[in-house]
């Protein structure tokens, strides 16, 4: 495989980037400094990271409403993303948008999504817009295992492979759609196995080794970029928090959580780069100290941010 | 009387119905084990069971038409869309389908169904979670739409809603869910159709529905304070609507204000404005009709402009005492 020192080293920051900005957003909202509700991706860290990783800067993303990962993977900035979920101007959206709606388009992130499956058509056109302006950009479209029972998802599935769009439908599959269970809501045992019906490829990944998604997602991107058309690539993942904020996890046990956060994507992958000599537990310290402040520096920044103005409401409604 | 939460109050409703009518089931995400995304299934799974308290993939077309089919087979399908904003992926099988198919077939299928979510703003969920647009269903012919806003009126409408032999849209603002108000311990129903006049004034008629029932009393109760006399009439449902109440109101009061939870555009205030002015009450008003309704625009996240985005109690304080003046 062809991962550089650098890259890896990147994932590493990147996955441990979105922990810590989560374990702050949940504390900022337990401090009842974060309005509204939000979803947490913690313990699926190298779903995200890992699959942004074989993208080339151009490339484009769409996300959900467990988006945060997605967007920081996709070079989003720690500051901005503090000062949109406190509902600040100097926020992604101007405070108009918050957790469920953030989105980066000068990176490529075109928007986490508030309806379950919304950015799978999304995606798909943004692939499409690619064929047609033969401009060599791959897109990425992240939706969860709930998210693949909805119409939409067949559709623009369909779509992108007929077409052979230059797309690769990544589901996270977390084992829950909110309270139920995948195999309550899914005929078959992976999401994956739908893409035989597409005709095209699917394939269940480790989700929570970031190198194993990785290398499948490469794979797929770069098919997808030499014109082959779409693939299906599941990755297998857990998340170690409630749904939303308010979520007492009725329907899952103790015991089936505890299990997972054993199975933790970054402890794991430190423990790789250690043991493969890819990197010194000092620099790996070095590193989460680096994200730790970044992140205590972007909360400043949004806390000092101004609100947005009332006489402004109006605005940005229609082009 | 008891005094119960809204939320329970429609609980109570959709359980009564289960026991009297094997046909009534309810179907939806998260609605089993879990209660419904808000609690308003709450227990109901473990007293009917998974058959009737039915989980669902994450399919509200499917939802939608399901409950659609079930109905022109003999069920009786509660239907719950966890956010009203969802109704929008099941809007072709509640407006191609279900709502067309009698007049479609000759008269000779019936499609029995109600199909139920929580609108509204007012929690921080944003654009995607936060609008209301009971509006936009009752330009279906074919549908009827509720709207109840006290816990009383919720459980009468839930029992009427399932009982009627048309597909009901049943809009519920999230924020009323933790209202309370009285509900009687003997059975009841609240026929669709009839507005309530939730408060007696001389001065001026508020026409608010849902969420703005609640803010147009408070209202009432501030002006009350500088001698001004409120009325407070209800639609409760806009389809079918009771023009019959509001005329008579106005035609007391001489003047009207309409507050609405939905964007102004093109809303049901205009309807209701229209039946005024068209009415026998136009000779009687002393003021023009005014309307307070929702900015158009998506709801915004943060706080303070969420709350700029729809009538707050001091706008319709202040829209009263404009036209007074
Ligand atoms: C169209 C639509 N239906 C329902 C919801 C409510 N909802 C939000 S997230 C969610 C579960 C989504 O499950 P999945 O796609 O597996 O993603 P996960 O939350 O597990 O990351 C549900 C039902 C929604 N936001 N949009
Ligand atoms: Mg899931």
């Amino acid at each position: 495989m062809s991962l550089t020192r650098d890259k890896k080293l990147w994932m590493y920051r990147k996955m441990l980037e979105i922990r810590h900005f989560e374990l702050e957003v949940d504390r900022l909202f337990k401090a009842n400094m974060i309005w509204g509700t939000c979803h947490l991706s913690v313990g699926e860290e190298a779903s995200a990271v890992g699959s942004i990783a074989a993208l080339e800067d151009g490339d484009m993303i769409t996300s959900t409403h467990r988006g945060h990962g997605h967007c920081l993977a996709k070079g989003g900035e720690l500051p901005e993303m503090f000062a949109e979920l406190l509902g600040k101007e100097t926020g992604y959206c101007r405070g108009r948008g918050g957790s469920m709606h953030i989105a980066d388009l000068e990176k490529g992130n075109l928007g986490a999504n508030g309806i379950v499956g919304g950015g799978i058509p999304i995606a798909t056109g943004a692939a499409l817009a690619s064929k047609m302006k033969k401009d060599g950009k791959v897109t990425l479209c992240f939706f969860g295992d709930g998210a693949a029972n909805q119409g939409c998802f067949h559709e623009a599935v369909n779509l992108a492979a007929v077409n052979k769009l230059p797309i690769v439908y990544i589901c996270e599959n977390n084992l829950y759609g909110m309270s139920v269970p995948f195999r309550k809501a899914s005929s078959v045992e992976n999401i994956a196995d739908r893409a035989a019906a597409y005709s095209m490829p699917g394939r269940v990944v480790d989700g929570n080794d970031v190198e194993a998604v990785y290398e499948a997602v490469k794979e797929a991107v770069d098919r997808a970029r030499r014109g082959e058309g779409p693939s299906l690539i599941e990755n297998k993942t857990y998340r170690w928090l409630g749904h939303s904020k308010s979520d007492a996890n009725v329907y899952r046990t103790k015991e089936e959580i505890e299990e997972w956060k054993q199975r933790c994507p970054i402890k794991r992958y430190r423990q790789k780069l250690i043991n493969d000599g890819a990197a010194s537990e000092q620099e790996l310290d070095r590193i989460e100290k680096e994200v730790e402040q970044a992140i205590q520096e972007a909360i400043e920044y949004a806390k000092n941010s101004p609100e947005p103005r009332v006489e402004d409401i109006m605005d940005g409604v229609y082009a | 009387m008891p005094e119960k939460l809204y939320i329970d109050a429609l609980r109570e409703g959709l359980r009564e119905e289960m026991l009297r009518d094997e046909n009534v089931f309810i179907i939806g995400e998260d609605v089993g084990l879990y209660g419904g995304a808000f609690g308003v299934t709450k227990g109901l799974f473990q007293e009917f069971g998974e058959d009737r308290v039915k989980d669902t993939p994450i399919s509200e077309a499917a939802i939608a038409g399901a409950a659609v089919g079930a109905a022109l087979c003999g069920m009786r399908p509660v239907a719950e869309i966890m956010f009203f904003d969802f109704f929008t992926i099941a809007m072709d099988q509640l407006v191609n389908q279900g709502a067309k198919n009698r007049y479609m077939f000759g008269g000779k299928a019936k499609v029995p169904m109600v199909i139920r979510g929580p609108m509204g703003c007012g929690t921080g969920a944003a654009a995607q979670h936060s609008q209301s647009f009971p509006a936009v269903f009752a330009h279906f012919p074919g549908l009827k739409v509720v709207m109840p806003s006290t816990p009383y009126d919720v459980k009468g409408l839930i029992k009427a809603s399932i009982r009627d032999d048309n597909p009901v849209v049943f809009a519920e603002h999230k924020l009323l869910y933790r209202v309370k108000g009285e509900v009687p311990e003997e059975e009841y129903i609240v026929p669709l159709g009839k507005a309530d006049i939730k408060r007696k004034g001389k001065d001026i008629t508020i026409v608010a529905g849902s969420i703005m029932v609640i803010r147009a009393l408070e209202a009432a109760k501030q002006l009350e304070q500088e001698g001004i006399d409120v009325e407070v009439v209800d639609p409760r449902t806009l389809k079918p609507l009771d023009m019959g109440t509001i005329v008579d109101s106005v035609k007391k009061t001489g003047r009207v204000i309409i507050v609405e939870d939905d964007p102004m555009s093109f809303g049901w205030g205009a309807e209701v404005a229209a039946g005024i002015a068209s009415s026998s009450a136009f000779d009687y008003l002393d003021a023009p009709i005014k309307r307070l309704a929702g900015l158009d625009i998506p709801i915004p996240y943060n706080p303070n402009l969420e709350k700029h985005a729809v009538p707050q109690v001091e706008d319709i304080v202040k829209a009263i005492k404009d036209i007074l003046e």
